[in-house]
């Protein structure tokens, strides 16, 4: 059998103004088609106005496994946040 | 358009096990499920939730493609323009759905050569429905409206099924499914509102459509060993006979509507339980059907395999130009 086709991760922006966003995956063998190919998977309905192709392999994730490590310190630095801070109701634009 | 995993063709089959995992891990996947917490694709997972799910979704993708088929055969003898360029954005919509859930599955660890392969090879099972023939331009709008409701129904309920990647892609489908049902509802009932002939055409196809429709939901409650496993799991959210009683509900006054009569002798209103009591499927058909036997079985993976053989030097030839390519970028 032939070679598998590589695996691509699609972004798709709405719109103007917002962020690409990850969609889903396509095969192609190059970057040109993957395009194409994303451009009639996710964008029948005129979902976006721009589209990102990246090589799958391209991509590194973080573990689950450092989940906690990574994320949960943030958890306890409540201070970090406008609410923290306690100022009297008569101050006002702050 | 079909979620009702088969894990084999016959009905003695028990439960598969939970293989043997490390138990506080296990429990601690168990609680976030059971919390409806979604499971993403680097998440530890148990490895019978992980192939259940590479089962389904890839039988889901299958049925998806294996669709494009009866529809897409009537795609040149669509009777006007603008029925055609309907049926030609439902059976591309197919198509996209057949890739949302086949990357879906990919997350999981296989890949598209071995699911297609897999599919090809007779190994895989899609949708029942999909082996019958579709006779006549009233199957179109028959399939549109309970085909496709029936995996709306289906389908509706597994945008919060457990594993993330899944229930993003059933997100997307859903959003198209709904056009799919529409079209179909209004095409059937052009047809039962025009001549005779096109009515009695309409009637025809509900009667040759109802029961392999109510077959999509799968066997009932107490043969389909595998439900409790993945309601537990939140891979299926509801039994198979919960859905199919609701379907039958919301059907029959849409056919009624049409002046088309369902066929099932014991179909009738159940004032107590608030719904229709009906007939039972012939679940030896749908067996039948499931190993390969439907009358279509043999023409559906043929198409499939001319498609993917007819298209291997397509793909040959992508994969050398972008390979001479990057070698030229590289000198
Ligand atoms: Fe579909
Ligand atoms: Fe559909």
């Amino acid at each position: 059998m032939s070679r598998e086709l590589p695996l691509w991760e699609v972004f798709v922006r709405a719109k103007n103004g917002l962020s690409h966003r990850h969609v889903g995956s396509v095969h192609a063998a190059d970057a040109r088609m993957a395009i194409e190919g994303a451009r009639d998977v996710y964008t029948r309905r005129l979902e976006g106005v721009s589209l990102w192709v990246v090589p799958s392999d391209a991509i590194t994730a973080s573990d689950p496994g450092e989940a906690a490590s990574l994320f949960e310190p943030a958890e306890d630095k409540v201070y970090r946040h406008p609410t923290f801070y306690v100022v009297p109701d008569n101050i006002k634009h702050i | 358009m079909y979620v009702q995993e088969v894990k084999t063709a016959s009905l003695g089959d028990r439960p598969v096990p939970v293989v043997v995992e490390d138990p506080a891990r296990l429990a601690a996947f168990e609680a976030r499920v059971a919390a409806d917490e979604f499971v993403e694709p680097k998440d530890w997972m148990p490895e019978a939730y992980r192939k259940t799910l590479i089962r389904q979704i890839s039988q889901h993708a299958h049925s998806e493609i294996v669709g494009m088929l009866p529809e897409g055969n009537w795609i040149g003898r669509a009777p006007t323009l603008r029925r055609k360029a309907i049926l030609l954005a439902k059976v591309q919509d197919e198509a996209g759905h057949g890739l949302y859930l086949y990357c879906a599955a990919e997350t999981l660890g296989v890949s598209r050569d071995q699911m297609t392969q897999a599919l090809l090879a007779g190994k895989a099972k899609y949708s029942t429905i999909f082996n019958y023939p579709t006779l006549t331009w009233a199957d179109m709008g028959t399939i549109g409206w309970l085909v496709d409701g029936a995996a709306i129904m289906n389908q509706v309920p597994l945008q919060r099924t457990s594993y993330g990647p899944y229930a993003r892609a059933m997100v997307r489908v859903c959003k198209e499914e709904s056009f799919h049902q529409r079209q179909g509802y209004e095409a059937v009932m052009v047809l039962a509102a025009g001549t005779p002939e096109q009515k009695a055409m309409a009637q025809d196809a509900l009667d040759r459509w109802w029961w392999p429709s109510l077959m999509m939901f799968g066997p009932p409650d107490d043969q389909s060993p595998n439900s409790a496993q993945s309601m537990r799991w939140r891979i299926k959210r509801d039994t198979n006979d919960e859905l199919r009683q609701k379907f039958v509900d919301i059907t029959v006054p849409q056919a009624e509507a049409l002046g088309l009569k369902i066929p099932d002798p014991d179909l009738r209103w159940n004032e107590e339980k608030g719904g229709y009591d009906f007939g039972t499927p012939d679940w030896d058909e749908f067996f039948a059907v499931v190993s390969g036997e439907g009358p279509m079985a043999h023409e559906r993976l043929t198409a499939r395999r001319e498609a993917w053989d007819n298209g291997a030097w397509v793909r040959d030839a992508a994969m050398a130009h972008a390979d001479k390519r990057t070698a030229r970028v590289a000198a």
